[in-house]
């Protein structure tokens, strides 16, 4: 299997063909303040199909977070539909979990190991002792196997950011809704996230949709990209990106890729103009 | 850009590793003593009865004062005549009926207002109109309703302890973070599973304090309520044991039963919300 692994460039393309996993049809959200209701996003329309790593980006205030939200269950779209294999989704659900970007996703009163099998216990999923194994395997697999015993406070931010996504794929859910959840780690630690969530993804073939701010994070983590316009959010464009990863860094097409997306994101029109001298700050605007 | 300046040069270290230094060492003997707050707390109740002894004899008036070691003296006689235990046993037993039946009550109405609007106005309706309320203040009906015995003291304890422990307890659950409610529903855990998985875990700080403030109302309240209205219950608690020697002019023994009433509240604070403190909010590090 790890023979065609190596462009699974090949084996996205395979996934796309097959029928989509999520549709998101003209959907339109909003929230309410105090004094107005605020249309987050309107009309948004994408699909997303198996072992997909479908990342929506675009500028704070355009409804990323709200549409992952929406995907989630945790609110009811205006209008339009949001289908999961076919089924409209009604409220939050086991099949879909959810990484926050905040620490303190984690009950602090279990340990590391209890947290990954808490989902797993009260959704009725496994009994006990599966889910235990389920835990540890997958707490193996994150590399936290010697923290199974530790309490959450006692974890670095990075370590907690592992927890959460052990948990969410312990569930082995459908669709693996990722909201920013590296935003809150410090640069290097990031880094080093994304490479193991892209190693995680090469062995276990989850399905992701992730959402993020940054330009760059989008181009490594995704295979896909969905670009949202700002306030309120809708379909600017949709990239590949499959053909990046780690490794492209740097490189002229993955930064020709990133000033495209950014012109994309701000409108810049006279930017196509204008010649550019390239160099790696330019990537990390949205940092 | 500005050029790199020509004098300093670059350089690289091998590390060694570094075997030479000792990486932890321990704390000497009386800081690691001093750490226990039993300790501490020994020595604030030894220099405490240094003075009031002092301040007895200088006075020297049993009536008025006696000092620390009459005091004891007369806390172990009554101990061991057994008067006093049967006294505390009698106040206990009303004591846990009343604040057990408190907790139950305001669990209820907490998870009531959290899961429905009707229950959140209904609770601070309540608690706004019943919380300034002195419990003592509603014995004489209490008295009427449930005439003399245990039932009426049971009812004044149950109001001292609901409001105090549900406005604390729905405190804590309004303090819970979005994020770790999101993620229960998330889960599928909906209505009172949310409440007993989620919510009662994650605000346990402040239902333990509520718990605490709770115990002292209640222990206040019961005191008081047998100090005011004599042996309500036939057989006569503390207070009651108080008031009587004070009619009689034993202070000393009025002495022992404040004390006991002291010692109960430390041993109740020490040992029971203490370690529950200690094995769950302090171990999960959501207290320091």
């Amino acid at each position: 299997m790890n023979a065609h692994l190596q462009g699974h460039t090949v084996s996205n393309l395979q996934a796309v063909a097959t029928s989509p996993l999520l549709h998101v049809d003209n959907v339109s959200l909003e929230y309410r303040t105090a004094q107005r209701v605020v249309r987050a996003t309107h009309h948004v329309s994408f699909e997303v199909g198996k072992a997909d790593r479908f990342v929506l980006l675009g500028p704070s205030g355009c409804g990323k977070s709200t549409l992952l939200k929406a995907v989630a269950g945790f609110i009811e779209p205006q209008e339009g539909t949001i289908r999961l294999q076919d089924q409209a989704i009604k409220g939050p659900g086991p099949d879909r979990i959810v990484v926050f970007q905040e620490f303190d996703q984690l009950p602090p009163w279990k340990t590391v190991k209890q947290n990954v099998m808490f989902p797993l216990q009260v959704s009725g999923t496994l009994p006990r002792q599966e889910a235990e194994q389920r835990a540890l395997h997958y707490l193996e697999k994150v590399g936290l196997a010697a923290f199974a015993d530790a309490y959450p406070h006692t974890l670095s931010g990075g370590m907690k950011a592992r927890v959460a996504i052990a948990r969410a794929l312990a569930m082995q859910p459908k669709i693996l809704l990722m909201d920013e959840p590296f935003a809150a780690l410090d640069a290097l630690t990031r880094r080093k996230m994304q490479e193991e969530l892209l190693l995680l993804w090469e062995e276990v073939r989850f399905t992701l949709l992730f959402v993020t701010h940054s330009i760059e994070e989008a181009l490594v983590v995704g295979n896909r990209i969905l670009l949202l316009s700002p306030h309120p959010g809708r379909v600017r464009a949709e990239i590949h990106s499959h053909q990046y990863g780690l490794h492209s860094l740097g490189g002229s097409e993955f930064q020709a890729s990133a000033r495209r997306i950014h012109r994309l994101l701000f409108d810049e029109e006279q930017a196509q103009n204008q010649v550019f001298d390239l160099d790696f700050t330019d990537v990390r605007i949205a940092y | 850009m500005t050029t790199p300046s020509s004098v300093r040069q670059e350089y690289e270290i091998t590390l060694e590793p570094l075997l030479s230094v000792p990486l932890e060492r321990e704390l000497p003997m009386v800081q690691r003593l001093w750490q226990h707050s039993s300790l501490r707390k020994g020595l604030i109740l030894l220099l405490l009865a240094l003075v009031w002894e002092t301040v007895a004899r200088y006075q020297a008036n049993d009536l008025l004062l006696p000092s620390f070691v009459q005091t004891s003296r007369a806390l172990l006689d009554g101990l061991l005549s057994g008067e006093l235990p049967t006294k505390v046993g009698v106040s206990l037993v009303v004591l846990l009926k009343g604040y057990l039946l408190g907790i139950i009550l305001a669990f209820g109405l907490t998870s009531l207002a959290v899961s429905t609007q009707f229950g959140r106005d209904l609770l601070s309706t309540l608690t706004s109109m019943f919380n300034p309320l002195p419990a003592i203040a509603l014995l004489p009906l209490s008295l009427l309703w449930f005439g003399l015995g245990d039932n009426s003291l049971i009812f004044v304890l149950v109001h001292s302890v609901l409001w105090a422990l549900a406005l604390n307890t729905y405190a804590g659950f309004l303090g819970v973070s979005e994020t770790l409610r999101m993620a229960g529903r998330n889960y599928g855990l909906r209505g009172l599973r949310l409440v007993l998985h989620i919510l009662i875990p994650a605000a346990l700080p402040s239902i333990l304090s509520g718990l605490r403030i709770g115990w002292a109302f209640a222990w206040r309240t019961l005191i008081a309520a047998e100090l005011v209205f004599g042996a309500t219950s036939g057989k006569g608690g503390l207070g009651w044991y108080i008031f009587q020697n004070r009619n009689e002019l034993y202070t000393d023994k009025v002495f022992a039963g404040l004390a006991v009433v002291i010692l109960i509240g430390l041993l109740v604070e020490s040992l029971v919300f203490n370690s529950l403190e200690r094995i769950t909010i302090k171990r999960w590090g959501m207290q320091r």
